[in-house]
């Protein structure tokens, strides 16, 4: 079976073609490239990709503008029938402000925007998406980000934290975010939303490759299972 | 029909953006500022006879994200 995924561009998206690079090269298979307007998504999809960026120029708040969008209907319609959804960065904030992930991403609470390599330590290997990090592993990403710092009510946290759906946390705090989480997953274990940019951590040029286990898990989990 | 919606922080957010405008009045030489907090006020023009209802939903669904803020709606008289 080919892997067959999708990147979507909003206006104002600026990581889409590296994760579309990223994905081509650790998964292979078709990526196709899907514009906000579509209304529908490609048939078959095994993965969907939201990228990072500034969508619709963070109008009234980060990922507002495209959770509402007519493809984040078909998103979220396909999260329901448990395709796989990754959204880096900007791509975080509009799987949370679309509802497939609690909690919101508020400005950092150091007001500076930051941009740097951040150790995380990988809280649950046992998801789709880490199944090829080893639990505890410390892993070097970059951020790039002014609205990064998560925050959910602490029952939210607590049930987070319970069921495993912490998925990476800052190994040192970066930006207020609530018990240093980065990177929470769905419900069902299919949506995985993170600030930090795997995809920017692929190859030995980019300072580092610790990016490609979470795409490689990906592949592995839903072609070769 | 003007309508103004105040989109604020729920009490225990914090508030980065008010905290750097407190300090920034501290440095102007303000003195008595007790807190600083940071919201958004969105002006609509919408037909006679909106429904409560209707608006209530437009701050739900967009206006406002339910999880971090709270929003009051002010008719103009």
């Amino acid at each position: 079976m080919a892997f067959t995924s999708a990147v979507i561009t909003f206006p104002g998206s600026n990581c889409d073609r590296d994760m579309a690079v990223a994905i081509e090269q650790v998964c292979g298979g078709t990526v196709h490239r899907v514009w906000h307007g579509d209304a529908d998504l490609p048939d078959g999809l095994d993965f969907i990709a939201l990228p990072g960026g500034f969508s619709y120029g963070d109008y009234l708040r980060s990922g507002a503008m495209a959770a509402r969008s007519p493809v984040m209907q078909a998103v979220v319609r396909a999260a329901e029938r448990g395709v796989a959804v990754l959204g880096v960065c900007n791509g975080f904030q509009v799987l949370t402000e679309a509802g497939l992930l609690p909690g919101a991403l508020m400005r950092n609470a150091g007001i500076r925007f930051v941009c740097r390599d951040v150790a995380l330590t990988v809280e649950n290997n046992q998801s789709l998406f880490t199944a090829g990090y080893e639990a505890g592993q410390q892993i070097t990403i970059p951020v790039a980000h002014h609205d990064g710092n998560y925050f959910a009510d602490d029952a939210t946290l607590d049930r987070l934290e319970g069921e495993g759906r912490v998925a990476f946390r800052y190994a040192t705090p970066v930006n207020g975010s609530a018990r240093n989480i980065a990177g929470v997953l769905g419900d069902r274990g299919n949506v995985l939303g993170m600030m930090p940019h795997p995809e920017r951590m692929i190859e030995a040029a980019h300072g580092g490759t610790d990016g490609r286990a979470l795409f490689e898990s990906v592949v592995r989990g839903l072609v070769e299972a | 029909m003007k309508v103004r919606v105040i989109v604020t922080l729920k009490n225990g957010v914090l508030d980065p953006q008010g905290r750097a405008i407190h300090h920034a009045l501290e440095g102007l030489g303000f003195e008595g500022v007790n807190d600083v907090r940071a919201g958004r006020v969105i002006e609509l023009d919408v037909a006679d006879g909106t429904s409560d209802e209707a608006l209530d939903d437009m701050c739900r669904k967009l206006l406002a994200n339910m999880v971090i803020e709270n929003y009051r709606i002010e008719k103009a008289a």
